[in-house]
């Protein structure tokens, strides 16, 4: 999807950089592999752009202006409609199972914004710093998100269980996991790494943490998935 | 940040965290916080129980494998983003090969997280 984004908008001088939040870098490799990106495509297995950008789910995009300045922060970033993507919403309910079409029923609560994204983006690319959805810096500043002493504690533990989940020592990854999900709980990279490990695809409860994607989703509420995105 | 024991080479540190080492203090893009003498060691790393308490980056331990990790900065702006300059982030594709964000200057850049999961 991102590459129709870029083959749309490089000729008028957007570059597109993803950036795949896999601890595992292979597991990103079939996906990037299938794109066939002509961009940069990266890896980044220790989520630096969680800390050096205030990213906490994905996907999220941020803006920087060919001088180096960011102008817009880390948001919800949707590539556009993709049917792939969407078929969770038009899937029959009567036809899974009961745990599946509650899932599902509830993700279909979860704002996407598909095509208002790439719109903006193409404005920016059309009008630079005029462009109304580019941002001042002390804007960019306090639209980024607020990071307290717990939530810059959870980045570093999240660091210590990548290291060591890295390093063959998956279960010693667990606790520090733990403690990075209790203290950034709006975190949703910390958490939904850590699930899949257990229970790739559903991301359910395991016996390893105390909650599960589906679980934490209904909590928010599945409308609070995605912050609506301000113009 | 990674560390082995409570000190760090200070282009580690930069390139980890955004953050370098001046004269003044350290800094991102135009954004100086003031360090002691001592933060720096006669053989030019860093003391990190100095240098994170006053950027107000936490440090957590695990003592059974002899490691620590350093959170990002919040002593600042309390926000993710201390200054609009982006940093300048270094990853690897997919094959291992690094690849610098300020390579792009001169072009806009979207910058998008995704995950396989």
């Amino acid at each position: 999807m991102w590459q129709a984004v870029r083959s749309e908008l490089h000729p008028s001088g957007l570059e597109v950089v993803t950036v795949a939040l896999d601890v595992e870098a292979g597991d990103a490799r079939p996906f990037i592999e299938q794109a066939h990106p002509e961009h940069p495509s990266l890896i980044d297995e220790a989520h630096v752009v969680d800390e050096l950008f205030g990213v906490v789910n994905v996907p999220n995009g941020v803006w920087i202006d060919e001088d180096g300045l960011i102008v817009r922060p880390a948001e919800p970033a949707h590539p556009g409609r993709n049917p792939l993507n969407e078929s969770f919403r038009t899937v029959d309910l009567s036809t899974v199972p009961p745990d599946v079409a509650d899932m599902l029923t509830e993700a279909r609560k979860i704002r996407s914004d598909p095509d208002v994204y790439v719109a903006m983006l193409r404005d920016w690319v059309e009008h630079g710093p005029l462009s109304r959805f580019a941002l001042s810096p002390d804007e960019v500043i306090r639209r980024s998100r607020g990071r307290s002493d717990a939530e810059a504690t959870a980045a570093a533990y999240f660091e210590l269980g990548q290291h060591l989940h890295r390093a063959g020592r998956h279960a010693d990854a667990i606790p520090h996991w733990r403690q990075a999900h209790r203290l950034d709980p709006d975190n949703w990279t910390y958490k939904r790494n850590a699930w899949n490990f257990e229970d790739p695809g559903r991301q359910g409860h395991t016996s390893a943490y105390d909650s599960s994607w589906f679980e934490d989703l209904k909590k928010i509420g599945a409308e609070n998935y995605y912050p609506p995105i301000r113009p | 940040m990674l560390l082995t024991e409570l000190e760090a080479d200070p282009t580690d540190f930069e390139t980890r965290t955004g953050w370098t080492i001046k004269p003044e203090g350290a800094c991102k893009a135009d954004v100086c916080v003031p360090l002691p003498r001592e933060a720096r060691r006669p053989d030019g790393r860093l003391d990190m129980r100095i240098v994170a308490e006053r950027l107000g980056m936490p440090v957590v331990r695990d003592a059974d494998h002899d490691l620590w990790a350093v959170g990002p900065e919040t002593a600042v702006t309390g926000r993710a983003l201390t200054t609009a300059v982006a940093p300048d982030l270094v990853l690897p594709d997919v094959d291992g090969r690094p690849f610098r964000l300020s390579s792009l200057r001169g072009q806009k850049v979207v910058l998008v997280a995704w995950a396989s999961w």
